[in-house]
């Protein structure tokens, strides 16, 4: 029953190939174009070997899975707080995440048993800190959380922790201006250790939200009756809401702050495919990861040799279908 | 089945359910009733284990619901509450199927073919298999919700909680679904329990009745032990009667409103008759309530205008029902609102006065063709083809009459006119005993329902005096002028 309908064999299809794609241009275009071949051909031009393995492979690679976790942490938020407009950067987590983030670096901070994931931890930290906040504060101004209602809370938060970060950047002096960069989104210059530091997190944080497929299924018609269909509520909305944390923590730590990636992609899939969770979380995370590359691809090759950030590709494209996404919305409960 | 025992609670410290114990046997519909804000939904919400009770005992099958975990209950409970509206949604198909999510397990939960079959019946029986493919949000209210009811019966379990399943559908969408659970229950024994917003839906599905007044039980039972007119207004502070359902045994309620419509103050007078050669004529500046054995809208009603219509011999009477309302339409009268008899008679034939006596005012007409006679005691011995009413009695009442003084009052009618035909010794032509009536015989009593109470019209009250004279004199008189009228 579960792939009967040949739509999905279709849609899986084209997202492989999609990815597959985007990686093999991701990686082979840039200032100077390199053919793929020269991944497994060191012989012919070691110089061009090494910028595909030291700099284009891991910053391709980064991006992919910043995409794919944003993608699937927007899809399970969606789905579990039945808005279409949330996504990790609208309900304010990323900024937390930031801050977490900025604050480690602020601080100094390194702790010996997390080493290298100290970083990331502290960021998953801010996110799901914000999330609580952000989520307990909606609903104590609304129980039934309308839709405008979360998003304004998002953007509240937001605002506040960006005025933290450009206080605690203010406070010190010129080397943590380089965060502001950072701040805006960007995968470039992280190099394989940033990958190793967000792969395992990411998949984590995928297979603990993959885990609740079924459950956000149910979940959509409400939780009581969520609850009525033998759904243990409680636990799945933590364990969603965690994965979605360190989802969205561990790539804010890799990549700053990139927006509305988890908003276009599920988006995109549930006009296609509609809004089954089976099959929407996963082919969130095969598109989330191709556009991120996709983005980044293309951040830095319009006005090269300039790079822009890559958080202002996504904010072009997401911003639009935000408004659209909004616009429908309130039309279908006006009619 | 489920067992609710000394059970209280509610939200935030504040009791809401009040010691409430009733017990609910498999195979049964209970609907529970109550004004607004009387605990109903708490009770269910209790009952389907999403609120904690603070004292006392739920129980089903004999097991309280805590020693269930979630998805056992699942298993043993499906609960539809209201529908609301939902901002993603599936297919038909996938939403029923997730009525299967308790009866599996696992990482990787395998679709069984008996979670396939229970789907499908599922849609077949609640009739949405139709639309399996589409989108549950271009289905409207009705549809959702057989979309929902299918997900619970898909669930396969043995007890159905329902808030309020026909609310914002429009009748027809409300009899599917309540027959559709009915159905379920008849033939799978699934045991149901609902809280109804209309009385008259619950008394019709239920087989018993739960009413409940500020968290407390008022009444529990089958309905017509429950819907009783003075209960039911007392626990919903509303004016209602209660009367019997045209059809099955069940007690049905009606409002009362309290600012009554402006109604025109109704009088009995003589000037209200008209006579013409096709039809003698009562007109009414407001609705009476009758009841006749009339051939168009005979029974109990509310009408204004009545018809005594003169026919030849050559009638029809085969074709009554479809002449006859042609003949009101042709003739501009309203078919709702007009009581036609029929007679043989000349109108001119027809007799007519007015009484009054204290209150108590009557007017009486009556056209007697008594050709027809008939002893009643010895009627046995004919067997006659049916034909056109002979003695037509019209009694219009200025007062108050109850269904008892109603029926009383037809009594007392008729046992005038039979002494009428004894006085003016009309005789049975087939027996040559004392005719009591002729074949065909209409009555009509109607009551202009103002004015002073009359709860009794038997022979000895006034107005029961009053009509005994009056069907006497007027029906001596009218078969006078039948004779004066058939010798000329």
């Amino acid at each position: 029953m579960y792939l009967k309908n040949s739509k999905y064999i279709y849609a899986y299809i084209a997202s492989i190939a999609l990815l597959l794609c985007s990686l093999w241009i991701g990686v082979s275009f840039g200032t100077v174009n390199i053919p793929i071949s020269t991944l497994w051909d060191k012989a012919t031009d070691p110089i061009a070997y090494s910028i595909l393995w030291k700099i284009r492979m891991p910053r391709v690679i980064l991006a992919a899975i910043v995409g794919a976790s944003l993608a699937i942490a927007g899809a399970a938020f969606q789905g579990l707080l039945k808005n279409p407009l949330a996504d990790p950067y609208t309900l304010g987590i990323s900024s937390g995440a930031s801050v977490g983030a900025v604050m480690t670096i602020f601080l100094g901070i390194s702790i010996p048993v997390l080493g290298a994931f100290t970083l990331p931890v502290f960021s998953m930290a801010g996110a799901a800190f914000t999330m609580v906040i952000v989520l307990s504060f909606a609903r104590l101004v609304d129980r039934s959380m309308k839709m405008e209602t979360l998003i304004l809370t998002g953007i509240i938060f937001s605002s506040f922790l960006g005025s933290c970060i450009s206080l605690m950047v203010a406070l010190t002096g010129e080397e943590l201006r380089a965060i502001i960069g950072w701040l805006l989104g960007s995968v470039s210059m992280r190099g394989w250790s940033y990958v190793n530091m967000v792969l395992p997190f990411m998949i984590i944080g995928t297979s603990i939200i993959w885990f609740n497929r079924r459950e956000l299924n149910a979940m959509i018609y409400g939780e009581e009756r969520a609850q009525y269909l033998g759904v243990n509520v409680k636990r799945s909305k933590y364990m969603i809401l965690a994965g979605g944390s360190i989802l969205t923590g561990s790539a804010v730590a890799a990549s700053g702050t990139i927006g509305f990636v988890g908003l276009v992609v599920p988006h995109m899939i549930r006009l296609l495919v509609g809004a089954d969770h089976r099959h929407l979380l996963t082919l969130s995370f095969l598109n989330g990861a191709s556009l991120l590359v996709i983005c980044d691809l293309v951040s830095r090759t319009i006005i090269s040799p300039v790079e822009l950030p890559i958080g202002v590709i996504t904010s072009f494209i997401g911003a639009p279908v935000f408004a659209y996404i909004f616009f429908k919305q309130r039309r279908k409960v006006v009619a | 089945m489920l067992k609710v025992n000394e059970l209280s609670g509610g939200y935030d410290g504040k009791q809401i359910v009040k010691n409430m114990t009733f017990h609910v046997e498999k195979g049964k519909i209970l609907g529970i009733l109550g004004p607004n804000g009387s605990g109903k939904s708490t009770l269910l919400k209790m009952i389907s284990g999403v609120l904690k009770p603070t004292r006392g005992g739920i129980l089903i099958e004999d097991r309280p619901i805590n020693s269930y975990d979630i998805k056992q209950l699942a298993k043993k409970m499906a609960v539809l509450p209201q529908l609301n509206a939902s901002v993603f949604t599936n297919s038909v198909y996938d939403a029923v199927s997730l009525g299967r999510y308790p009866h599996q397990s696992g990482f990787f939960s395998t679709w069984s073919k008996e979670d396939e079959n229970l789907v499908q019946r599922a849609m077949e029986s609640t009739g949405v298999s139709h639309y399996r493919n589409q989108h549950l949000e271009f289905l409207s209210g009705g549809e959702q919700q057989r979309v929902f009811i299918a997900q619970a019966l898909a669930q396969d379990s043995e007890l159905l909680l329902l808030d309020e399943p026909t609310n914002h559908l429009d009748i027809a969408h409300q009899k599917q679904i309540l027959d559709m659970i009915r159905m379920q229950v008849e033939l799978n024994g699934l045991t149901v329990v609902s809280i109804f917003h209309d009385i008259n839906l619950a008394s019709l599905y239920c087989d018993e009745l739960l009413l409940i007044e500020n968290g407390e039980i008022r009444a529990f039972g089958e309905p017509h032990e429950v819907i009783m007119q003075d209960q039911i207004a007392d626990v919903y502070k509303a004016r209602i009667v209660t009367y019997p359902h045209p059809e099955l045994p069940k007690p049905q309620i009606t409002m009362l409103p309290t600012n009554e419509l402006e109604r025109k103050k109704a009088t009995i007078n003589k000037k209200n008759f008209i006579i013409t050669d096709e039809y003698v004529k009562y007109n009414s500046p407001s609705p009476l309530k009758v009841i006749s054995s009339a051939v168009h809208n005979a029974g109990m009603g509310w009408y204004d205008t009545f018809l005594n219509r003169a026919i030849a011999p050559e009638y029809d009477i085969y074709n009554v029902k479809e002449e006859t309302e042609q003949f009101l339409r042709h003739n501009r009268f309203s078919p709702t609102n007009t009581v036609v008899m029929l007679t043989a008679v000349k109108t001119k034939c027809a007799a007519i006065q007015h009484f009054s006596k204290g209150n108590v005012e009557i007017s009486v007409m009556v056209t007697a063709g008594i050709g027809n006679g008939v002893d009643v005691t010895k009627a046995y011995l004919r067997e006659d083809e049916p034909h056109i009413g002979t003695i037509n009695t019209w009694v219009f009442i200025n007062g108050k009459l109850t269904d008892e003084a109603f029926i009383q009052a037809m009594i007392t009618a008729t046992e005038a006119k039979t002494k009428a035909l004894a006085d003016q010794q009309i005789k049975d032509p087939l027996t040559n005993t004392t005719a009591t009536s002729t074949a065909t015989d209409s009555l009509l009593i109607a009551a202009t329902q103002q004015g002073e109470e009359m709860p009794y019209a038997g022979p000895i009250t006034e107005v029961g005096k009053l009509i005994g004279r009056a069907v006497f004199e007027v029906t001596v008189s009218a078969i006078i002028k039948y004779k004066e009228h058939t010798i000329l």
